[in-house]
């Protein structure tokens, strides 16, 4: 059990993949106007990462090494598709918000990458633990970078006021301020992490 | 008209990198020198434009009249993979100073998602063949055109002095910001076109 956590809080902290490891780079900047398209996405692409590691990892020994990473595709295609309907159908505003990003989902590095590098090596139980790990600090970092753009661009965090519209950046929603939120929060990150160790 | 509109907005207003964020990782990945963005732009060209055809081709022909488009994901990515995996294999065989030049590049842009972006992006949009084509087309220049100049400005940024925390990632990507505010003066530029 202690090893679990130990994967889990990998996933978040030391190989956050936003942070640390640089990568699904293009839903990080595109959906995170304001804090809860972020999370929605993180927890979407959370979903996908946890149900192809599980299905990876069942799998992983019936898969032909040559055509594995095909294969791996086709999985997490099957979930993406999944999420896609299921968004359609129960949230269809939030799904158009996320519009073609949802689909993308599909050539996100980072569950391609957990798939090839965890899944495909590790047991059932440890690759929950590390798709729910590296999930959760992807929709972390999302929710965060969602949070700070919202705030200094329209006020609010969540649809909650703090401070009035006007004194806000509209900057910071639009496209630009992805970018240089981003920018400034990985050099923070980087910083602290150097404290630490 | 309408064609002019498409590259135009194609390419400047809403460019693919600094408007739409796609394809940001090879982006950030292969910017560092001048001559691999170039090819990188080179590889991404190519496999857009012949990506998209086939799509296309495939949901029209195939997924619309068999009422199938809930497969159009996994449909798309087979294709480009697999499309990706043979011009690899042609390439190799027909122009071997071609493959020196985009050959390590072409494994990458199957993640790459540009790719699937625009060839679902040609389906939403609703956008005959020809109108399809030009637009896979003009994306792909405003993706080099991005990178070209990202990548020159990048190895300026080598020779200068920046803070330890915000080298290399942070830098860029405001950097990136910076010309992401400037491709913002084109908005409205397509007006003209309507």
């Amino acid at each position: 059990m202690s090893n679990n956590l130990k994967v889990l809080i990998n996933g978040l902290i030391k190989e956050n993949p936003i942070f640390v490891l640089l990568l699904g780079m293009c839903p990080t900047l595109a959906t995170t106007s304001s804090a809860l398209n972020g999370m929605s996405m993180g927890l979407a692409t959370m979903f996908v990462l946890v149900c192809s590691n599980i299905v990876i990892s069942l799998i992983k020994n019936l898969i032909p090494d040559k055509v594995r990473i095909p294969a791996f595709i086709v999985v997490i295609a099957t979930f993406v598709t999944l999420v896609q309907m299921m968004m359609n159908a129960y949230v269809p505003a939030l799904a158009d918000s996320l519009g073609i990003f949802i689909p993308l989902i599909v050539v996100n590095c980072i569950v391609l990458g957990r798939a090839e590098a965890f899944a495909s090596k590790n047991g059932v139980l440890s690759s929950f633990f590390d798709g729910l790990g590296i999930g959760l600090g992807f929709t972390v970092a999302l929710t965060l970078l969602g949070a700070i753009r919202e705030l200094l661009g329209t006020g609010k965090i969540f649809s909650m006021t703090i401070f009035p519209e006007n004194f806000g950046a509209l900057l910071f929603v639009l496209a630009p301020g992805a970018f240089i939120a981003l920018g400034y929060m990985i050099a923070i990150f980087n910083k602290l992490q150097k404290k630490t160790n | 008209m309408e064609i002019i509109g498409i590259i135009i907005v194609a390419i400047l207003v809403n460019n693919v990198v600094f408007s739409q964020f796609l394809g940001i990782c090879p982006f950030l990945g292969v910017s560092k020198k001048l001559d691999t963005a170039i090819g990188m732009s080179a590889a991404v060209t190519f496999v857009l434009t012949l990506a998209t055809l086939v799509s296309f081709l495939i949901q029209k022909g195939i997924l619309e009249p068999f009422g199938l488009e809930y497969l159009q994901t996994i449909t798309f990515i087979l294709v480009i993979a697999s499309l990706v995996q043979m011009v690899e294999i042609i390439i190799k065989k027909i122009s071997p100073p071609l493959y020196q030049a985009l050959g390590v590049f072409l494994p990458l842009i199957t993640t790459n998602c540009v790719i699937l972006g625009v060839a679902i992006l040609v389906i939403q949009k609703d956008y005959n063949l020809l109108e399809s084509i030009i637009y896979a087309i003009s994306t792909a220049i405003g993706y080099a055109m991005a990178l070209i100049i990202f990548s020159s400005i990048r190895e300026q940024l080598t020779l200068t002095k920046i803070p330890k925390a915000m080298q290399g990632v942070p830098i860029a990507l405001i950097t990136a910001g910076i010309l992401a505010m400037a491709f913002m003066g084109f908005s409205g530029i397509d007006q003209v076109f309507k």
